[in-house]
């Protein structure tokens, strides 16, 4: 069966016939061009499919894509703004917290989402929100850099403002 | 086949129509988070026609406070429930226990009634279908021997929902709604939810739904706590689970209940705990304990980690919890 989706992604409203069974992943991906987020176990284990829905990061390979009606998703493809990227971007560019890059969008939903509820976070609180999220080349050391650096870089953003 | 089926998914707005469009399907299933659910539909394990989505229902979400006892919705998230400070103070194991499922992000979608009928597991069954047809398959899904124990013609597979373990030791009870007595609701407490029966591990007869979970306060005052061990620290399921519940009153030992989960077809309290009651919670008693356990978590071979280490490792962390928790 089909049934209109509406929902809003990276912002901007859409209506789209989707099938019952279509994942939101695949949405994402083969319906509207969001290539972004990455498939990769394709069974909720490594989280490179990680997109926020309402601002909570959950797995698009196991989100029938209808029963997000109404919903709010984000991807990694709708951070950057007006070409710039965001802090949490720039840290995991500039503190190489990506080598292969294929967990990057996972690592980065799930860090943004992260840094929304709580902007100054310990190493334990970063470790604990990326816990469902592997990569396999950095020994995550990196990552965790990557994701103090944007706290610290949107911190200083806030004294400027 | 990891792919999805063709399928019709219905959003129904109450119970009632919940059971009803279940009723009106030729192979229907109920999807809550589908964490677990999704990954064996893909895998070939699961081939419905419907999905009834769940997770849309108000009345089945929420924590609510009703004086004696707690009320949790059976579609409530993991980490609202990990989250209550209301949890948290009275039932400390079911909210660590609910914390410690999965990842975060599984948390955000994964239910608790989710968490109670989770499917059981086994090395031979949560496979790909090229793996299983591979392998001939096995006795719960397709195939006629069980690879866990060639002999028999039972099924294994080891039930590894967390928050199980750690409402039996509270007593909860499981508000149950289906086609039967005109739509009429019926309690049972939680263990009688369960069957020793990797093959058929839930009593919920066809198109029967766990709508909420009612746990009594505890009036002892007694502390508790939830531990697994797994392969992975930050996702993963428990090798061996262990919720426990202590209270010492002047030195001794005046209440312990222990359940465990990941070890066997159904999560149960551990028999024999009214022996330690009376004795000092001393290094001598907690090993006593700890040999307790281990005699009763009578592992099988479910998972790559062999049998012997997960006994031993349910004995341990029995022990541990209690010396970190009274």
């Amino acid at each position: 069966m089909k049934t209109i989706l509406s929902l809003t992604v990276n912002g901007v409203e859409r209506d789209d016939v989707v099938p019952d069974n279509l994942l939101l992943v695949d949405y994402l991906r083969d319906k509207i061009g969001l290539t972004g987020t990455k498939i990769g176990c394709d069974g909720g284990e490594c989280g490179a499919c990680t997109v926020l829905i309402d601002g909570r990061p959950r797995h698009a390979c196991l989100t029938l894509a209808t029963t997000c009606k109404g919903a709010t998703v984000e991807t990694v493809d709708g951070l950057s703004r007006d070409s710039r990227l965001t802090a949490l971007q720039r840290g995991f560019n500039e503190k190489l917290g990506a080598q292969c890059g294929f967990c990057t969008p996972g690592m980065i939903m799930a860090s943004e989402a992260l840094l929304r509820r709580n902007p100054d976070p310990s190493e334990n609180d970063i470790r604990d929100a990326l816990a469902a999220n592997i990569c396999r080349c950095t020994g995550y050391v990196k990552i965790i850099e990557a994701v103090q650096y944007a706290a610290k870089a949107l911190a200083e953003q806030e004294l400027v403002a | 086949m990891e792919f999805m089926p063709e399928l019709d998914l219905h959003h129904p707005a109450t119970v009632e129509d919940a059971i009803k469009a279940y009723a009106d399907a030729p192979d229907g299933r109920y999807l809550a988070g589908g964490s677990d659910m999704l990954v064996n539909i893909r895998r070939g394990i699961e081939q419905p026609d419907t999905l009834v989505y769940l997770n849309g229902i108000p009345e089945m979400h929420g924590i609510t406070d009703n004086g004696d006892h707690i009320t949790i919705g059976g579609a409530t998230i993991l980490r609202e429930v990990a989250e209550s400070d209301l949890l948290g103070e009275h039932f400390t194991a079911v909210a660590t226990a609910a914390g410690e499922v999965a990842g975060p992000s599984h948390r955000e979608y994964g239910t608790l009634g989710g968490n109670l009928c989770l499917d059981t597991r086994c090395v031979f069954y949560n496979q790909s279908e090229w793996w299983r047809a591979a392998n001939d398959y096995c006795l719960k899904y397709r195939g006629e021997i069980c690879h866990v124990a060639p002999g028999g013609k039972k099924c294994f597979a080891a039930f590894s929902g967390d928050v199980a373990p750690a409402l039996l030791i509270f007593d909860a009870e499981v508000e149950i709604a289906g086609p039967n007595n005109e739509g009429g609701r019926r309690r049972i407490p939680l263990a009688e939810l369960y069957n020793n029966d990797g093959m058929d591990h839930l009593t919920l007869t066809k198109g029967e739904l766990v709508v909420a979970v009612h746990i009594p306060k505890p009036q002892d005052g007694a502390s508790s706590g939830y531990a697994k061990s797994r392969v992975r620290g930050s996702i993963d399921f428990p090798l061996a689970g262990v919720a426990l519940r202590i209270a010492v009153a002047e030195g001794k030992i005046t209440d312990l209940r222990v359940a465990l989960t990941g070890i066997s077809p159904l999560p149960f309290l551990a028999k024999g705990m009214e022996k330690f009651i009376g004795r000092e919670p001393d290094q001598a008693c907690l090993e006593d304990l700890r040999d307790r356990i281990r005699t009763q978590a009578k592992a099988m071979k479910t998972t790559m980690t062999p049998p012997h280490y997960r006994r031993r490792v349910a004995g341990g962390l029995a022990q541990k919890l209690a010396e970190s928790i009274f």
